[in-house]
């Protein structure tokens, strides 16, 4: 569980997060929606560290991120997997070696080991036959299949993925969506997504919070966004005439 | 009394040259500032000797031995490139002989194969470095090791600082072997006898400047792996400024070997 407690952050004289509070649960999928610009992404940059906070405090199962010395959170960081909205493998290596990374680099298991853990993550994101390649010489979904690969290689604890459906047609964003979803069920993480596909929101959203100009503007799920008397949230979701239909319809 | 208004003259001079709109000053000490900052991070305790190793070995591969080719090359033709214009040019009836091959060989060994030869590797290693850094650092390749809780400025730099460190004496090494042989390809050409080189070459050689090209070369090998690195690991952006990075370590490498050159030459001499 992740616990976020009035977290503010500021770039010189403008304030991007103003006093966000909520708690994401383990075992779900929390999305954070919102426009661009509207403080998602430094939203989830400053819960894995990659940006200071202002003000505030970040608990991971109650330990307090913010007041952690930056040994401590390196070594809170191996608990973490993140897959990011370009992937961010390493075009020097291979799909296996991308997904062996964080085992040679963490892990006491011997070399033989260390790759059958790879060959089961590569399995379970069902990207069998593409080890050898490099990341450039396969398609953007099974890009994001080996983040997310590399990213369970540890069995890590939380999961963050930025915009994982970024550059991705509707039919494969679906089956990202649900092996993300899957996942995190089995595994019993804490899943954090950044995102603003619609699809996302109505499939996976256990639990999602929608901000606004740096506000929190609602939370809720996904079963109550379609009623939702917000209108923020409602011209944000159903922003098309084809979607306000359905949700009329819906109601 | 009159140290204190001296004092206070010089307090106000240095606070002036410091304010915040005193770019010309204060850019220049902060860039110098955050280098030594990501230096900090980089010589720090690796979590995995074993893994830095492997990056180690690509490393000498990558920036050492894939640059043999072009020393060799280049090394050569300015080896034969010195030998004519010191026959054409220095060498006269009122001279030895063997002045072209002493000339020569001075060149080569005191300034060609250490600072000419590490400006050439300014331009091939270190744009190599900074943009192999920087497009990580722009496709959040960076953000993904720091994620996982590698310390990134450890893991790819010093690799590459070690790696160019280790590989320099063997590249200035090839640089002064096909030097020489530039030499005697023009003198077996016809335009100097291979004899008179030869005498040139061994008249009064002092074993201290082969090490001295070495202690020079070390230097400027650290300048231009990890001032490059810096360039590429700071970069903020898209691929435009990966460029221009890659462009301002170049500038800055060869700016600070040449500087570096003049103090090292001074205390070696």
């Amino acid at each position: 569980m992740i616990e976020i407690k009035s977290l503010h952050k500021s770039f010189e004289d403008k304030e991007v997060l103003k006093g966000i509070n909520t708690t994401f649960a383990e075992g779900q999928t929390n999305l954070i929606i919102g426009q661009s610009g509207s403080g998602k992404t430094v939203l989830m940059k400053c819960i894995v560290g990659l940006f200071d906070p202002t003000s505030g405090h970040i608990l991971y199962d109650g330990r307090d991120f913010v007041a952690m010395s930056k040994r401590e959170k390196m070594l809170l960081r191996r608990e973490m997997g993140m897959i990011f909205q370009s992937a961010a493998l390493f075009d020097s290596m291979t799909v296996l070696e991308n997904v062996m990374f964080p085992l040679d680099m963490f892990s006491s298991m011997t070399l033989r080991e260390r790759q059958k853990r790879a060959q089961e993550c590569l399995h379970r994101v069902n990207l069998e036959g593409a080890e050898r390649k490099y990341p450039d010489e396969i398609s953007g979904g099974m890009q994001k299949r080996v983040a997310i690969a590399r990213a369970i290689a540890l069995n890590p604890k939380y999961l963050f993925c930025d915009e994982p459906n970024s550059g991705l047609d509707p039919k494969t964003s679906l089956v990202i969506d649900a092996l993300i979803h899957d996942i995190t069920v089995e595994y019993g993480m804490t899943t954090i997504i950044n995102t603003h596909d619609m699809n996302s929101v109505m499939g996976i959203g256990d639990s999602i919070i929608f901000i606004k100009e740096g506000h929190q503007e609602w939370t809720g799920d996904k079963t109550q966004v379609a009623t939702s008397t917000n209108q923020a949230l409602t011209d944000f979701i159903f922003a098309s005439d084809l979607l306000k239909k359905a949700r009329q319809a819906f109601i | 009394m009159q140290k204190t208004v001296w004092r206070a003259r010089a307090f106000s001079l240095f606070s002036v040259l410091l304010r915040p709109d005193m770019k010309l000053i204060t850019q220049p000490l902060a860039t110098f500032g955050r280098y030594l900052q990501l230096m900090a991070k980089v010589f720090s305790r690796p979590e995995r000797v074993r893994m830095y190793l492997k990056q180690y070995v690509k490393e000498m591969q990558k920036l050492g031995v894939d640059s043999i080719g072009i020393v060799m090359m280049i090394s050569f033709f300015i080896g034969a490139v010195i030998c004519i214009q010191m026959k054409v040019n220095i060498q006269s009836p009122w001279m030895p002989r063997f002045t072209t091959g002493y000339t020569t060989r001075e060149i080569l060994l005191l300034e060609f194969s250490s600072s000419i030869m590490c400006l050439i590797l300014a331009g091939k290693v270190g744009s190599n470095i900074a943009s192999e850094i920087g497009t990580m650092r722009v496709t959040q390749q960076i953000d993904a090791l720091e994620i996982m809780g590698v310390n990134s400025a450890s893991f790819l730099i010093l690799p590459k600082i070690m790696a160019l460190l280790t590989m320099i004496p063997v590249l200035v090494t090839f640089s002064m072997v096909a030097g020489f042989s530039g030499a005697y390809a023009i003198a077996y050409a016809g335009i100097l006898t291979p004899e008179d080189l030869t005498y040139g070459l061994q008249h009064s050689f002092k074993q201290w400047f082969i090490w001295m090209s070495f202690i020079k070369s070390f230097f400027f090998a650290f300048i231009i792996s990890s001032v490059s690195a810096f360039y590429g690991y700071t970069v903020e952006g898209g691929s435009v400024e990966v460029g221009k990075a890659s462009t301002d370590s170049v500038v800055h490498c060869s700016m600070l070997i040449l500087f570096a050159d003049i103090f090292l030459t001074q205390i070696l001499s």
